[in-house]
């Protein structure tokens, strides 16, 4: 019970994260197709500039969940991925140093520089971390005491002795992409006007077609790959209710960009993201990591946990500290809500 | 694998020795500021504004590079150090992502106001965001630190049938008693940091003829927070954290004096170089009979040395442990002096004419840097063979299957990426500085 609610929390963190860190990673994939002057830069930068990094938090308390509630999961996962995980740490180092310091210089090529960082990184954060979910459903040879170790790619098929990199994570990480640019520019839309906002809608229409066409491909992949998924499903149908919802997110999201209503248009994609990301928990619980080799080398929200005490007395803290977090994400964003003032 | 436990070990001491360069200005400064934006507040005065004002960008800046470096921390104890997670997440878990739930979010939220918020929000907004920085910057330092403290002093825990440790009591693990003296100690040399950063700028200003209203603010400010500071970080916190480390960690304390054989009425080794072959002092400096003074306020107390115990149970690198814990002591005395001597100058009316105290402050500047630095190694170190002290040892902590060559790869990358934040950071500091807080980059004309 504890450890099904610990499940849920870290998923829900997780799916905040995407969404909220997603529109950051999105704006730096369109940024320099949409906003060509210093001028437009300089909105568009102002759009994210106060709230992203209090986005990025929910990646680290996500990550600090999971350590307090399935350690041997944290341990697991983040030593077997350790190659893909330190590449996302140096992204998000230079994604965070493009953000702060473009401001500081006012040169050409000083901007030019961060200005490629900031999009270069965040198109292969966006990847890599769709990338990293295809790891998780596909799963990977744990062995007995719960470790494992995969390299980059080895030969790009998701067979028993699979690499970060195959066919299908390499399907998700685009699909991500394509998914968290559709929902970036649609952000830049809702806060920006004029010709800006013009190009931000251009790049969404763009990118929302790729998703449509992705997005099927992906979930068409996903019970192929993974049949412990469907088998999840189909004992739980009442789980259907989400891929359901995410159906009706992307086409809401692209009837809405249609009519340029941009504020719906985002929220749609919100809705998207995070049902997407419940799904594919609903699918792999209630293993958090899951052996390919032998299911009973998979580790569970039962045998990764971390103590009846310790989940127990954690809730207290938890729901306080969300109920706070809530509040300082909602004052922070609501500072500047509406469009990008320079 | 022995190599790759090298490697593993060289990363995170590397990674988060660099990290603590910034957070130790932050979470000093953080303290500071909230007095500026308070007189800024209370008197309604434009240059305590202009002040904390150009103070928040200094703050802004060092929290940024923080924030980049730290979050490598909290990934490569899953990434390295796999083993020790699974061991000791039952436990450390709890801390840490209190430290995400309850500081970051606090610190992120309200540093995007204070920065972005300059024109849109109030005073009394940008006072309480500032306010809501410190208890962030200081809360996530109280969390990190109980983690160390229960790493040191491992309490609160229960052992599961498979050999991982759970924690029974979240208030216990809160309260260690570890964690009183280290906390307070660390927290103190953080604001001698702020202190002397902020002395040494108003001393480089005030010398070079610029800005010199801000410069005697900021020498006025540093000077009485870092004299107040420098004091405590050495009584009663250094000397707290000394004495329970010899009560707990006595292999470490021995170690840290160079005491080799046990002796009644120990001396206190000023200087002198360890030799471990020999296991003796070369070119000695002792006062006599003091160190078992200062730990057991006795003159002929008995002070265990390292003979007492068996050699796999003693920290694996003897001198480096020796040097850090001296030159953390040695520097210590010097900030404390050099403060002192500003302080007395200050009171006296003279300090903004003494040109010889004026260098000094700016001089002095990097020392809290490498005596906190020290402070942390000395700490680390000490804590060797143990990665959780008497439960786990670091040889047995490392995650199993990353080889060496991954390691390693890691380890370069993070040595050139920081190679340049570290250049990066100073040019944009030396930028800042030579803007300076009224705005205007040329010399005051009377230069």
């Amino acid at each position: 019970m504890m450890e099904t609610f610990w499940y849920c929390a870290v998923t829900l963190m997780l799916a905040i994260y995407a969404v909220l860190d997603g529109f950051d990673f999105g704006l730096g994939i369109v940024y320099r197709f949409v906003a060509k002057t210093e001028e437009d830069r300089l909105t568009a930068l102002a759009a994210i500039g106060p709230v992203w990094n209090g986005n990025e938090v929910w990646l680290v308390a996500a990550g600090a969940l999971l350590f307090f509630a399935f350690p041997k999961a944290y341990a697991a996962g983040f030593s077997g991925f350790y190659l893909a995980l330190i590449l996302v740490l140096w992204l998000l180092m230079a994604r965070g140093l493009a953000l702060e310091l473009r401001s500081h210089l006012n040169h050409i090529l000083w901007r030019q520089f961060w200005d490629a960082t900031f999009a270069g990184a965040s198109t292969l954060l966006a990847v890599v971390l769709g990338a990293a979910l295809g790891n998780l459903i596909r799963g990977m040879p744990l062995t007995q005491d719960g470790y494992f170790f995969v390299a980059l790619w080895t030969n790009f098929m998701t067979g028993p002795d699979p690499g970060i990199l195959d066919w299908f994570t390499i399907l998700m990480g685009i699909t991500s992409g394509a998914i968290l640019a559709f929902h970036g520019a649609n952000y830049l839309a809702m806060k920006t006007e004029g010709p800006l906002r013009g190009q931000a809608r251009r790049a969404a229409w763009l990118t929302g077609s790729a998703v449509a066409m992705l997005v099927g491909l992906a979930a068409a992949a996903v019970p192929f790959v993974q049949p412990s998924f469907r088998l999840n499903y189909d004992a739980h149908p009442i789980g259907y209710v989400f891929p359901v919802i995410a159906v009706v997110a992307l086409v809401a999201a692209l009837g809405l960009r249609r009519r340029n209503g941009d504020a719906g248009a985002f929220y749609a994609t919100s809705l998207l993201i995070l049902a997407m990301l419940v799904s594919t928990a609903w699918g792999s619980y209630p293993n958090i990591l899951i052996a390919t080799n032998d299911p009973a080398n998979s580790l569970t929200v039962a045998n990764a946990t971390a103590g009846a005490y310790g989940m127990q007395v954690g809730l207290w803290w938890f729901l306080i500290g969300f109920g706070l977090v809530i509040v300082y994400q909602v004052c922070a964003h609501r500072a500047f809500w509406g469009n990008v003032q320079l | 694998m022995p190599s790759a436990l090298l490697y593993d070990r060289l990363q995170f001491a590397f990674t988060s020795t660099f990290h603590y360069l910034f957070p130790q200005l932050t979470m000093g400064l953080a303290l500071l500021l909230l007095y500026l934006r308070s007189r800024a507040l209370m008197t309604g005065d434009e240059h305590y504004r202009q002040v904390a004002r150009f103070w928040t960008k200094i703050f802004a800046l060092s929290f940024a590079f923080g924030v980049v470096t730290g979050i490598p921390l909290e990934f490569q104890f899953g990434t390295n150090w796999a083993k020790f997670s699974n061991f000791a997440g039952g436990v450390i878990g709890q801390v840490l992502a209190m430290e995400g739930i309850f500081a970051f979010f606090l610190e992120s939220s309200f540093l995007g106001i204070l920065l972005f918020g300059e024109t849109r929000f109030s005073q009394r907004v940008q006072w309480f965001a500032a306010l809501m920085l410190f208890l962030g910057s200081w809360l996530s330092g109280y969390f990190i630190l109980a983690t160390n403290a229960w790493m040191q002093h491992p309490v609160a825990y229960t052992v599961a049938p498979d050999g991982r440790l759970f924690v029974d009591s979240l208030s216990g693990l809160l309260t260690n008693p570890w964690l009183f003296w280290q906390y307070s100690h660390n927290m103190t040399a953080a604001v001698v940091t702020a202190s002397f950063v902020m002395a040494g700028l108003g001393a480089y200003y005030l010398l070079s003829d610029r800005h010199v209203l801000y410069a005697k603010t900021f020498l006025r400010t540093g000077v009485v927070a870092g004299a107040i500071a420098a004091v405590l970080m050495g009584f009663p916190t250094g000397h707290g954290n000394a004495r329970q480390v010899f009560e707990h960690q006595p292999i470490k304390g021995a170690a840290f004096e160079g005491l080799f054989k046990t002796e009644r009425g120990a001396g206190l080794l000023l200087i002198g170089q360890p030799n471990i072959e020999t296991m003796t002092i070369d070119n000695p400096l002792i006062v006599p009979d003091a160190l078992s003074v200062v730990v057991y306020d006795e003159l002929y107390a008995e002070v265990k040395g390292l003979d007492a115990f068996p050699r796999e149970d003693w920290p694996d690198n003897l001198p480096l442990l020796y040097y850090s814990y001296h030159v953390m002591v040695g520097l210590g005395s010097i900030l404390v002096t050099v403060m002192g001597l500003a302080l007395l100058w200050l009171r006296r009316g003279r300090l903004f004419t003494a040109q010889w105290l004026l260098w000094l402050l700016m001089l002095s500047a990097p020392f809290p840097y490498i005596a906190t630095t020290a402070g942390w190694m000395t700490a680390e170190i000490g804590r060797q063979p143990w990665l959780v002290y008497g439960l786990l040892r670091t040889a047995d902590g490392a995650s199993p299957l990353v080889h060496s060559g991954n390691a390693l790869f890691t380890l370069l990358g993070f040595l050139g990426i920081y190679l340049m934040l570290g250049l990066l950071f100073l040019f944009l500091i030396a930028q800042t500085i030579r803007h300076g807080p009224s705005g205007h980059s040329v010399p005051s004309e009377s230069a």
